[in-house]
């Protein structure tokens, strides 16, 4: 299993009420549903990856997201989490809302365009950056809001969530908590964030 | 122990082209309960009859039943061919053999004809033994919480305490619905689709102006045709048409006949006959021929007055609040009828209520009758969904 995953899946309180955004072959809620005791839902609008979240018995729906989270109630989820889905949806900041609208907390996962190799390849070569955590040519990537993670803090700074942990990955997936200049050399972070006070 | 009809021998690939076999020659059976039956509508049935079809074994655990809920002109032959001679399998053919979707090879799947029906369960054709006369129209108002449990009755008869699931299309979608809310010890899957949760005021309309068809044709005598030596075919081949037209997606019916001509000429106006138009009648002809008027009447009722949350103030979320089933919920991009927004208001009811559901919308381009045709994706979804259960009796 991914590592992300696995901390992520640490995280979630069994019985905790969860919602997983483009949740893929549904590797998570698995590990949830088999650890955890937790029957969270999963949301994905890729045929191919319904349909192996049908196989191994996970909890479906086919949705896209770009149609944002309106058929869901205030307060419905626990925890609300996206993996590296963030970047390739059509309005990340109202998503977010969304995501804490239905969520009591949630976890969000994204690559980080400020990643050195990426900075390296628009400064000294000039041409989009292609990296292991981001592997797309700027013409046929799905990712059409990236950010770094001081671009994603901004916005939550902005939005007063409060960011109860961060964990910044590298490029297989492993945790360095120690990480000096983590956007500079961490590859992936993910977030959790809490209700603003309003 | 119940036996299988099919004897496997017969291998006919169906009209769709799906992969699979087929169940082969099938043979109706019937179960007798003689107790009287205190209907929802509160009147009584001295005793009935179902009739029904098996395919597949059951198991030594009898853990692996399926219930097939039929939708509105359906009955209980579901698959297979009743003469090598038969011109068309039954009406889920598509859907039910060894290594379809619903694999007959893992589940031993069951297909009643419900209480009302004319396919040979007990119903408006059949004699009523206070009068001695067809009950005709005077044949007790049935609802989908009546067949869900005189299709229990009909699985104790069989030896099955629970299904691995009930599954349906449309009308069927909906008493697969009811099965988990009534029935939720003895249900583990409920398949709904092409379904809703109620039908809407437009629904009731179309059914409404069916019946208005029927009821309206000089052959009706007040749903006394039997004793008439009538049969109200004009207004039953109207009905068909109606429902017909809804059943089919505008874009469906512009591909399949567009404003191609049967006959005549339109810059003379003479005599015209659209391909649509033949295409109608002829449907509306043969349903005639087989199904009985005051069952038309008995199953949109039953459509119509459908809605498990009236019960429970209305609250969908609170009548599944007893379900124990998963749920697998398919709708269909074309169908109209009941679109996918109605699948998603049971979606999510489910969701609400924490219920394990997994739901998809197959684009598919036949309206609401796409629920009955092969589609690669449907079956990747419905065969997925089954095997995993199968994976787990």
């Amino acid at each position: 299993m991914r590592p992300d995953l696995q901390i992520i899946a640490e995280l979630i309180k069994p019985g905790a009420r969860v919602l997983d955004l483009g949740c893929g072959t549904g590797e998570l809620l698995k590990r949830l549903a088999e650890r955890k005791g937790v029957n969270g839902y999963g949301i994905e609008n890729d045929p191919k990856q319904i349909s192996a979240c049908v196989r191994v018995g996970v909890n479906v729906l086919e949705h896209d997201l770009d149609d944002g989270l309106g058929r869901f109630p205030d307060s419905s989820f626990d925890m609300v989490v996206m993996t590296e889905a963030l970047q390739a949806v059509a309005e990340p900041s109202r998503l977010l809302d969304e995501m804490l609208r239905i969520g009591e907390q949630c976890v969000v996962t994204f690559p980080n365009f400020g990643h050195w190799r990426c900075r390296l390849q628009l400064a000294a070569f000039g041409r989009m950056p292609v990296a292991k955590h981001l592997p797309h040519a700027w013409h046929d990537t799905p990712n059409i809001h990236l950010c770094t993670f001081n671009d994603f803090e901004r916005l939550v700074a902005k939005k007063r969530l409060p960011i109860i942990e961060r964990y910044v990955v590298d490029d297989r997936y492993r945790v360095r908590p120690r990480m000096a200049l983590p956007n500079l050399f961490g590859s992936r972070a993910f977030y959790r964030l809490g209700r603003g006070v309003s | 122990m119940p036996k299988t009809a099919s004897n496997g021998g017969l291998r006919r690939s169906d009209a769709g082209g799906s992969a699979g076999g087929s169940v082969g020659i099938v043979a109706p059976q019937r179960a007798a309960f003689d107790a009287p039956l205190l209907l929802q509508c509160q009147q009584e049935l001295p005793n009935f009859e179902l009739v029904y079809e098996t395919y597949g074994e059951l198991n030594a655990e009898r853990s692996n039943a399926v219930l097939i809920c039929h939708a509105l002109s359906g009955d209980h032959h579901a698959a297979g061919y009743h003469t090598p001679e038969d011109a068309k399998p039954g009406w889920w053919d598509a859907c039910i053999g060894p290594g379809k979707p619903i694999d007959t090879a893992r589940f031993f799947v069951v297909a009643p004809n419900n209480l009302g029906g004319c396919g040979g369960s007990t119903g408006p054709r059949c004699v009523n033994p206070a009068t001695g006369e067809p009950w005709g129209a005077a044949f007790p108002t049935v609802t989908v919480k009546d067949w869900v449990r005189t299709q229990a009755m009909l699985a104790d008869r069989l030896g099955i305490d629970r299904f691995a699931a009930a599954v349906g299309g449309s009308l069927g979608g909906m008493q697969a619905l009811q099965w988990a809310i009534d029935q939720p010890e003895r249900v583990a899957n409920a398949v709904v689709i092409a379904a809703a949760p109620k039908l809407s005021a437009q629904n009731i309309a179309f059914n409404e102006i069916a019946r208005q068809a029927i009821q309206s044709d000089p052959d009706f005598h007040d749903g006394r045709y039997a004793q008439a030596n009538a049969i109200p075919r004009k207004g039953l081949v109207l009905a068909r048409m109606i429902g017909h037209v809804t059943y089919l997606s505008d874009e469906r019916m512009g591909v399949k006949f567009g404003r191609e001509l049967k006959s005549g000429d339109i810059e003379a106006a003479q005599d015209v006959t659209f391909q649509v138009e033949s295409y109608l009648r002829y449907q509306g002809a043969s349903f005639s021929e087989r199904f009985d008027a005051n069952t038309y009447l008995l199953m949109t009722r039953a459509l119509d007055y459908f809605d498990p949350a009236l019960a429970f103030d209305g609250d969908l979320v609170k009548a599944l609040a007893s379900a124990k089933a998963r749920f697998l919920v398919l709708s269909f991009t074309s169908d109209w009828r009941f679109s996918p927004a109605r699948s998603d208001e049971i979606v999510d009811a489910l969701i609400a209520a924490g219920k394990d559901v997994v739901s998809a919308t197959v684009e598919a381009p036949n309206g609401h009758d796409s629920f009955l045709l092969p589609n690669d994706r449907y079956f990747d979804l419905l065969g997925g969904y089954l095997n995993a259960v199968a994976a787990k009796l």
